[in-house]
């Protein structure tokens, strides 16, 4: 089992280009105590739609990495996105479930995947290049090359401790993650 | 000049045009018979991303990544599929996207199923509680006018923008084969 800021440092350490949406909970604080950086788009709501925002992203910038990274929670009510994703085959996107098997925002019920629901196994059936489960931090210089360089789609599911850690709280104002991270990526 | 049997079969093709004008460059829809036309010409071309969604919330967040990405993006959706999106137009909302939506209506002007009726009946209602300005169209001739002008309101001040395809304009589902 992973420590979730660990992974997160090691897979955003010199991130370059990468394009990141962090999912609403616990992976906006890990993606911000990483760095802030105008190209992290923090989805603060909207649950269940981190990885079709990276989507749109991806199909709007081919040219672009970009990395989607919902907890569980998040990735279990935008389940269809998978299969959304597997129709359109992005090369150049990688969705990095952190999945602590809690809804950790709401008191560290167990989620779907406590019970065996697996991640990699679903987007492998929904037509992703490639999938698979980490487990060691070990694994993470590995993953870290499949988000700048691997044929995409690509869904990495991360299996993190249920740690309740400090929040690191990032920009939280909609319209200027928008317009910040507009400006950043296309110079508007 | 177009006849009216023209223009009654071809208002998808005046939506398209204005796709075509603004530059939109991701559709997402679930599939639709009311939308059927349109979702074939976009998907013939080659300019146009057309992405095919399990439920319509996930083309809300569709839409705000082609935005970031700097792409315009249009939703099409049946009346139905607005409640599947209450939450997700918070995302719009909150950041500004803007958004133009493509409504086909169902449970109103002789719907046989009473089962859409009263998410149809509802429909207008949720899109502005949402934050949507909405706009309806009655008939084929009015498509043109009424759908430019919300395209260049959604894109010009980064709104959210419904047209209501009237079920009398896009004609009753025909039950029988």
């Amino acid at each position: 089992m992973l420590d979730r800021r660990e992974l997160v440092q090691r897979l955003l350490i010199d991130r370059g280009d990468l394009l990141v949406v962090p999912g609403l909970g616990s992976a906006i604080y890990d993606v911000a105590a990483a760095g802030d950086h105008p190209l992290n788009f923090y989805l603060w709501g909207a649950m269940g739609g981190t990885a079709m925002i990276a989507l749109g992203l991806a199909l709007a910038r081919p040219d672009r990495r970009v990395v989607a990274i919902p907890g569980d929670g998040d990735m279990l009510m935008g389940l269809g996105s998978l299969a959304t994703i597997g129709v359109k085959q992005p090369k150049n996107l990688v969705v990095v479930v952190l999945d602590n098997a809690r809804y950790g925002e709401t008191g560290m019920q167990a989620s779907h995947t406590d019970a065996g629901v697996d991640f990699a196994a679903l987007a492998l059936a929904c037509r992703f290049r490639q999938a698979r489960t980490v487990t060691r931090i070990e694994e993470a210089a590995a993953v870290r090359k499949l988000l700048h360089a691997g044929d995409g789609p690509i869904l990495v599911n991360a299996k993190i401790k249920p740690d309740d850690v400090p929040r690191v709280l990032p920009l939280r104002d909609g319209h200027s993650i928008k317009d910040r991270f507009i400006a950043a990526l296309n110079g508007a | 000049m177009h006849s009216p049997a023209d223009i009654a079969a071809s208002w998808p093709d005046a939506i398209y045009a204005h796709f075509r004008r603004l530059s939109i460059r991701q559709v997402g829809y679930v599939p639709d018979a009311g939308h059927s036309r349109l979702i074939a010409l976009c998907q013939n071309d080659p300019d146009i991303i057309d992405v095919v969604l399990t439920t319509e919330e996930e083309g809300v967040g569709l839409v705000a990544g082609a935005t970031l990405g700097g792409q315009r993006a249009a939703l099409l959706m049946q009346s139905s599929g607005v409640g599947n999106c209450v939450n997700m137009f918070s995302l719009l909302r909150n950041c500004g996207f803007p958004c133009i939506a493509l409504i086909t209506m169902r449970g109103e002007f002789g719907e046989f199923n009473p089962w859409q009726v009263p998410m149809g009946a509802i429909t207008e209602d949720v899109l502005r509680l949402c934050g949507f300005l909405t706009y309806r169209v009655e008939s084929a001739d009015a498509v043109d006018e009424i759908v430019g002008a919300g395209c260049d309101m959604a894109f010009n001040g980064n709104l959210a923008v419904a047209i209501l395809l009237s079920q009398r304009l896009i004609g009753p589902k025909q039950w029988t084969r």
